[in-house]
């Protein structure tokens, strides 16, 4: 079972607010997942390659050319704020 | 107590490519703010990386040059953390399976011999963008231009054992990247920047001590002196019975000392997993064999080379070779400096001197870089061939050097302007001979009658008067040898 700080840590990683009162119910619902997962350790998988992605193809690869002209003002358009071409967020040093 | 130093790099050097790693987006430095950022280096809802093509081949040309390890198959994994200037909330990067893997280099260390240096691995990455902090009142300016430009991060073996075999192993890496042409090298501009993992432990023991890691360490200089710093500071904490905690540190060249960055520690957890978006990279060994066909001239090769073929000293040939950029000057320097159609000797070492010597320091003297230097390969082998020649001396061929540097002209058209020719004329520099042996009558006295051991010595006054009158254009070995002749007789 997953416990009340570790469900506070991995809400704080993936920057979601939870509430206190949700966190028995998440560290349940959580500890039900792992542990549906964890019946996967039981098989043997010592002759299986680790899959990198579930599809069995290799990347597509594009040849190295400039294909996007500036769009800034388009893109900028649905930002919240802008200041002489820069996007504003807040103060990320003291 | 004898502590050993363990130390090993983290280079990022960014890849030469036209385009970004995932997105057509250019990525030419200096653009002005957000015009180089497209819909996919924000990371706006629906878009798909796809990959450059170039980024892999450069990689490749890498793996190849440290002779490591190049896997067939590589994977893409997304690092996850939290800062605006990373709009996805994840870097695309490499984690279990990068694209290289066990390398080496061999560095030259202070006493002239070899190390062996391990490269753990190589891999391939987005740069982030660039968070501006200043000029923003409250705010803090975002700049995606850089996000998503192209980065291999080079991994050492903790392998090195001081601050000075920290600076050679980054020079080595310096060399071989811009050798390749898959990176600019420019520091500056950030194209080339390193983080330091410094620890120490007693010496003989085999466990690793806690390390600090030194960030963004982007001159060759900071690299050495943060490490030292950092080495003395964890001395002191250790002996005085303190503990080293394991930080990131930063590095300061106003102060000369690093200091804890403490703020960026607690999220250290980046949760890496393969990046859905991206297929697997295969390689295949054609591929890989196509490349290794282009490869390049290295370093070391090409020092070995241009020391045989020029007849260079060790010493010289590795300091011509030590960046692509002096070494393309060097040879086409050294081949217009020589008058015929083979290489010559003398020529060839008249050139690396001027290299080494003159010019180097008139780049540095004003913050340049070779190829924006107003003397180019062509102008200053003319002036070596005019010394070469006897047209001028070493002396006159300064003077000479200065007012190219300063725009004046070549080398012939200054010489022939201020006439500075050198007087090889044997009638002429007799005249010239003659008038001071007349003029100098009590030092020729001391002359012939001072045995002849510091007669050597008593000559360059001569020398000197004549080469004066000459107004410095006496050829000064027909001048000596001329007065030694005349001096000896009554």
């Amino acid at each position: 079972m997953l416990k009340q700080s570790d469900i506070k840590k991995i809400a704080w990683l993936a920057r979601l607010e939870i509430a206190e009162e949700d966190t028995p119910g998440f560290s349940r619902d959580l500890s039900n997942i792992l542990n549906l997962v964890e019946q996967m350790d039981h098989v043997d998988t010592s002759s299986v390659t680790p899959m990198a992605h579930p599809l069995e193809l290799s990347a597509r690869l594009r040849p190295d050319k400039v294909t996007e002209t500036n769009q800034r003002e388009q893109l900028q358009s649905h930002a919240p704020a802008v200041e002489r071409g820069h996007y504003l967020v807040p103060k990320v040093i003291e | 107590m004898d502590w050993e130093v363990v130390i090993g790099l983290e280079i990022h050097a960014q890849l030469a490519t036209r385009s970004k790693i995932f997105s057509g987006a250019a990525t030419t430095y200096g653009a002005e703010a957000n015009t180089q950022a497209c819909a996919v280096d924000l990371g706006l809802p629906g878009v798909l990386p796809v990959l450059n093509e170039e980024v892999v081949r450069m990689a490749i040309m890498f793996g190849l040059a440290i002779n490591a390890e190049i896997p067939p198959r590589s994977v893409f994994a997304r690092k996850n953390y939290f800062y605006p200037d990373l709009p996805k909330g994840y870097q695309i990067s490499q984690y279990e399976l990068p694209i290289v893997s066990h390398g080496q280099i061999d560095i030259t260390l202070e006493d002239g011999t070899t190390k062996t240096i391990g490269v753990t691995r190589a891999h391939l990455e987005e740069d982030a963008g660039k968070s501006v902090h200043e000029g923003f009142g409250n705010l803090t300016g975002i700049d995606l231009n850089r996000a998503g430009t192209p980065l291999i991060e080079i991994v050492s073996e903790p392998d090195l054992r001081s601050a000075k075999e920290a600076g050679a192993y980054m020079k080595k890496i310096h060399a071989i990247v811009t050798y390749l042409g898959i990176c600019d090298g420019n520091m500056q501009e950030g194209s080339f920047r390193c983080d330091a993992n410094v620890s120490i432990r007693p010496q003989g023991d085999s466990e690793l001590g806690t390390r600090t890691e030194l960030k963004n360490l982007n001159s060759f200089r900071f690299v050495e002196a943060a490490i030292r710093h950092e080495i003395e500071r964890q001395t002191d904490e250790l002996e005085s019975g303190g503990k080293v905690v394991q930080e990131t540190r930063l590095y300061d060249p106003v102060k000369d000392e690093t200091r804890s960055m403490r703020s960026k520690e607690e999220a250290n957890d980046y949760r890496y997993f393969p990046d859905p978006d991206l297929l697997p990279i295969e390689i295949s060994p054609d591929f890989i064999n196509e490349i290794k066909t282009s490869l390049p001239e290295l370093p070391d090769a090409r020092q070995k080379r241009i020391m045989k073929e020029y007849k260079l000293s060790e010493y010289d040939s590795s300091v011509i070779t030590s960046s692509r950029d002096m070494a393309d000057f060097y040879e086409s320097t050294a081949k217009a400096a020589c008058s015929v159609a083979s290489l010559d000797v003398k020529s060839s070492k008249l050139t690396a001197n001027w290299i080494m010597g003159e010019f180097s320091a008139a780049l540095n003297r004003n913050s340049l870089d070779i190829k924006d230097s107003p003397v180019n390969d062509e102008m200053l082998g003319e002036l070596i061939k005019r010394i070469d020649d006897n047209t001028i001396s070493n002396k006159i061929a300064k003077e000479v050097f200065d007012a190219m540097w300063n725009g004046e002209g070549t080398a012939d058209e200054i010489i022939e302007k201020k006439g500075l020719k050198q007087v090889t004329d044997s009638g002429a520099i007799e005249k010239l001979v003659d008038g001071v042996i007349a003029d100098s009558t009590p030092q020729v006295e001391q002359y012939r009658n001072s045995p002849v051991e510091k007669q050597g010595k008593l000559i360059g006054y001569f020398v000197g008067q004549v080469m004066k009158k000459s107004r410095g254009k006496a050829n000064p070995k027909q001048v000596n040898e001329l007065l030694r002749k005349k001096l000896a007789k009554d």
